[in-house]
């Protein structure tokens, strides 16, 4: 827990004498990689931010959206990676904490949450099982209590994450444009500490979070506390409501040290503090622990001695702690103080900026023959295959999962999930479709194709919804950067991501970097997730039955791209082969057809075609709709492929559109125009899926026993074991 | 006509319940915070949903003491029309307004999901517009919503009938499968499932009639009709 050796050093010139015990610390915290980017800062200025819909505003810890008539949507994405491989529940609890403290400091409501978790091979790994069943129920309990619904998500088992977790959790929220809180900052104003109590948990949690995980450090891990944070939303918004609060930022990583050197840095002020004026919940601990403890549930707010009264009223009214911790200077200086004795005075801009570093990158050695493929073993019953991939942990529905997460709450989600993406109702008579996607498996093959296609499959899944994509989130996750071998990776799925994103002008909102996410035998595999939001400025496509008769059609080609496929490594066990790569062209064309149709009505229902292939999502379509279809695998479009090829290839920019027999016609004429390439592949009907080649079954399954073991066998897992 | 909202620390579905009342059923709603006491001129009073002091010792056990309860148990005296809703029935039971008490789910679980409820009691001032035996479509969102009675007390249950819901199949576990209860006179009225968060077309994707029905039988019963 402490710096490098030239840190020291570059600390020690830049202030001119030795650093203090406490200046040690503060900086420490704040220079650790999880505070200061200081790997991948440099690069992440690749990404484009800007774009129509953005309000960019200094110190905002939330990206922002303008979506009209004078409201606002916010975003922002975080991980709690360490805390949750050593205490699941806690870790996973205050993962959530902290995202919706980053939605409320710009003055929206949470409206929101996302959850993607990683865990080992739950079939074989108990420990596995545990960190699962716990973090679920960790994200629940918080979430739950918040009132804040938890609507998508994704889970993922892989043994790269094997004695490790990776907890991401993104947020949104929702406000008036006119209430964000435009953070500003003058001479005599006041600096407040509002919420729970400082304490010795969580202390040294961002160097925690900055390092390979050796040893389970439980007490870096913060402890959760939802019913405060309720307490502390309200607060923040009735105090944004009577315009109390000039300058507001959580505290997260780094604790106090990091939210006041940086809101003094990004508003170029001063700050001075005294340690012995923050309410703490023991009463003997040093500047040093007040300052880089990382206790839950605090928001720093500046404003001024005439608003501090009404401020008071409304901590009062819900028995919330709020103390005057200090005041704003114009020496942009941190100036910590224990009663009159300093113990740390530091420039703000020396604290807030580490030094970035230009870390170097090596192709890794494994890519060279990762590509080629291995001669597989037939599969013999195609059916009974079927039915145990329809179970196995990454396919399987993960409605034991979402099932405990209060997603109703709040009276906004019209499309719930378990669908391609979930719909929001908003305020102005539009709606917000999300949708979180991640795939270490495409990622470890190929990181730049990996990442770009994660990107596109979160476009397709609120593209499905009839949604347009406004915004991206981004949470890059590897393990050292030290390897150049592992930057490399780092680098690779970030050029991708940016070309994507220039391409489609879809700016990067928000991210975040989690780096040294290292297991006991090794890396984790590139793990980079995507948050999409996408806007529907009229109607969502609507939940209607599937009935007997209704046609079934594939949009986009299915190529010879099974590396890292479900199918591959789940069936075959074999991790290699070319994974599925993105045409730019081709996947903005087939976005904006599936947009024209859901615009035009001519569609039932939309969906993506992504892990486990063609044949995993036509399956999802009788599953959710509990009716049959005959599908015929002549039919798919794309070069001639062998029939397990066509089944389980993981190919993007592929829709599958259920429409009505008569609307043939209307759809073809769109299609045509746009030269897309597409094929009816069958119709509904019946009680079997059933697939079949040359008139010949393959996968001829009854949907209520694939229904069945779909929908339960991820809780007979966790559950009975 | 007015309707008040009960808002303590912690409630969660105090807006949604305002949203329903007043946007979509155009009743006259304010919120009350626990620690004010209720006007005399209100005539109806909800307890939404939510996790009342964070579910600390059981929900709506810290809840049930908080100042406010005092006026809530004098105007369930005098026959006003009360509603608890998820914690809010939690609340209600707590403070000994509704017979039995709610535990931990089977699953021992958080569940969200919908199910569907039958009416077993038309005759309360929530349910006089709905017909016996109709089935709601409605989302549950509870982790202690196995709502518990001994033997002795059911038999009571049924004999005066206070049952005004169940679960059209078993959910929780509750006893009898019991979703919703009245009091001896039938104007203090409990339930766990959410029907604010079924009364409107767009987030219920099965049948919002029914879920309205409880809440035009209110507007029917205090007077007011559109």
């Amino acid at each position: 827990m402490s710096l490098e050796p030239q840190e020291l050093d570059d600390l020690t010139s830049k202030i001119g004498r030795k650093p203090t015990s406490t200046e040690l610390q503060i900086v420490a915290a704040e220079w650790s990689e999880h505070c200061s980017y200081k790997s991948s800062k440099k690069h992440l200025k690749m990404l484009p931010m800007k774009g129509r819909l953005v309000i960019s505003e200094k110190g905002y810890d939330s990206g922002v959206l303008d979506v009209g008539d004078g409201y606002v949507i916010t975003a922002h994405i975080e991980s709690h990676n360490h805390p949750s491989a050593v205490e699941p529940y806690g870790g996973a609890a205050t993962g959530v904490g902290g995202v919706i403290r980053d939605i409320l400091s710009a003055g929206t409501r949470p409206i929101a949450i996302f959850d993607g978790l990683r865990f080992g091979d739950i079939e074989k790994d108990l420990q596995a099982r545990w960190l699962f069943k716990n973090a679920v129920t960790g994200i629940a309990d918080y979430g739950n209590c918040l009132g804040i619904p938890t609507i998508g998500g994704e889970v993922e088992f892989d043994e790269c994450y094997s004695n490790y977790a990776l907890v991401d959790v993104a947020a949104i929220g929702f406000g008036k444009k006119k209430n964000l809180i435009k953070n500003h900052a003058k001479k005599g104003n006041i600096v407040v500490l509002l919420g729970g109590s400082t304490g010795r948990d969580g202390i040294g949690g961002s160097q925690f979070a900055s390092d390979s995980l050796e040893s389970e450090n439980r007490s870096a891990v913060q402890i959760p506390d939802p019913f405060i944070e309720k307490l502390i939303i309200e607060a923040i918004l009735e105090a944004r409501d009577q315009h109390l609060i000039n300058a507001m930022k959580d505290l997260g990583g780094g604790g106090l040290s990091c939210a006041v050197s940086e809101t003094a840095d990004a508003l170029s002020i001063g700050i001075e503090m005294d340690v012995d004026k923050v309410h703490t919940r023991e009463s003997d601990m040093s500047p040093e622990e007040i300052m880089v403890s990382e206790s839950q549930e605090r928001m720093l707010i500046v404003t001024t001695d005439e608003k501090l009264k009404k401020l008071q009223i409304i901590c009062k009214k819900f028995r919330i702690a709020c103390s005057v911790i200090g005041h704003v200077t114009t020496n942009n200086m941190m100036h910590v103080k224990k009663g009159k004795k300093t113990c740390a005075n530091l420039p703000t801009d020396v604290v807030a900026n580490a030094k970035l570093l230009d870390r170097p990158s090596k192709k890794p050695a494994y890519l060279e023959t990762i590509e080629q493929e291995k001669k597989l073993k037939p599969v013999s019953d195609y059916s009974k295959m079927m039915l145990k991939f329809l179970a196995s942990p990454n396919i399987a529905s993960k409605i034991w999962v979402y099932g405990q997460y209060d997603h109703e709450v709040g009276i906004r989600t019209v499309v719930k999930p378990g669908k391609d993406a979930s719909v929001l109702r908003l305020d102005n008579g539009k709606f917000l479709s999300a949708k979180i996607d991640g795939n270490p498996k495409h990622c470890y093959i190929n990181p730049r194709e990996g990442a770009i296609g994660c990107f596109e499959e979160a476009c397709r899944n609120v593209v499905c919804t009839g949604a347009k994509p406004i915004g991206m989130l981004d949470h890059l996750q590897f393990g050292n950067p030290e390897n150049p071998e592992i930057f490399w990776t780092f680098l690779e799925s970030l050029k991708g991501l940016t070309d994507f994103a220039k391409y489609f002008e879809i700016p990067c909102v928000g991210g975040k970097v989690s780096l040294y996410n290292e297991t006991p035998s090794g890396p984790i595999k590139p793990t980079p997730l995507i948050g999409i939001l996408g806007l529907i400025e009229k109607t969502p496509i609507s939940s209607q039955i599937i009935s007997p008769g209704d046609s079934l059609m594939i949009i986009g080609d299915t190529k010879d791209e099974m590396g890292g496929s479900e199918y591959f490594e789940y069936i075959h066990k074999f991790i290699g082969g070319k994974c599925p790569v993105v045409n730019f062209k081709e996947s903005k064309s087939n976005m904006n057809i599936v947009l024209e149709l859901v615009k035009n009505e001519l569609l039932k229902a939309a969906h993506d075609c992504s892990k486990g292939g063609l044949a995993v999502a036509i399956s999802e379509l009788c599953m959710t709709h509990k009716i049959g279809c005959k599908v015929s695998l002549d039919k798919v479009p794309g070069p001639k492929l062998d029939v397990d090829r066509v089944l389980f290839s993981e190919s993007h920019s592929r829709y599958l559109l259920v429409f009505e027999k008569k609307n043939l016609k209307k759809l073809e004429d769109i299609l045509k125009k746009d030269k897309i390439s597409y094929s009816v592949l069958g119709k509904f009907g019946g009680e079997n899926i059933l697939f079949s080649k040359s008139s010949k079954p393959i996968i001829d399954l009854r949907v209520d026993k694939a229904q069945k073991t779909w929908f339960n066998s991820l809780r007979e897992l966790v559950v009975h074991g | 006509m007015k309707v008040g909202v009960v808002v303590f620390p912690g409630s969660n579905c105090d807006r949604d319940m305002y949203h329903v009342l007043t946007d979509v059923f155009k009743f006259n709603a304010e919120y009350f915070w626990h620690e004010k006491g209720l006007p005399k001129n209100i005539d109806a009073v909800i307890l939404p949903g939510g996790f009342s002091y964070g579910d600390r010792l059981r929900s709506g056990a810290i809840a049930a003491h908080s100042p406010i309860i005092a006026d809530v148990r004098k105007m369930a005296e005098k026959g006003i029309p009360i509603l608890g809703v998820c914690n809010g029935f939690q609340i209600l039971v707590e403070a000994g307004l509704l017979p039995g008490a709610l535990l931990k789910n089977t699953s021992l679980n958080f569940m969200c999901g919908w199910t569907n409820l039958i009416v077993e009691n038309n005759k309360t001032p929530f349910t006089n517009k709905l017909k016996l035996n109709q089935k709601i479509p409605i989302p549950i969102a509870n982790g202690e919503g196995r709502y518990y009675v001994d033997n002795e007390t059911l038999k009571k249950l049924k004999k005066n009938n206070q049952i005004v819901f169940r679960y059209s199949e078993i959910v929780n576990g509750s006893t009898d499968r019991i979703a919703g209860v009245c009091n001896e006179s039938g104007n203090v009225v409990g339930m766990m499932p959410h029907p604010e968060r079924a009364a409107e077309s767009a987030i219920n994707p099965i049948d919002n009639k029914p879920s309205s029905l409880i809440f035009e039988s209110l507007l029917d019963t205090i007077g007011v009709t559109n």
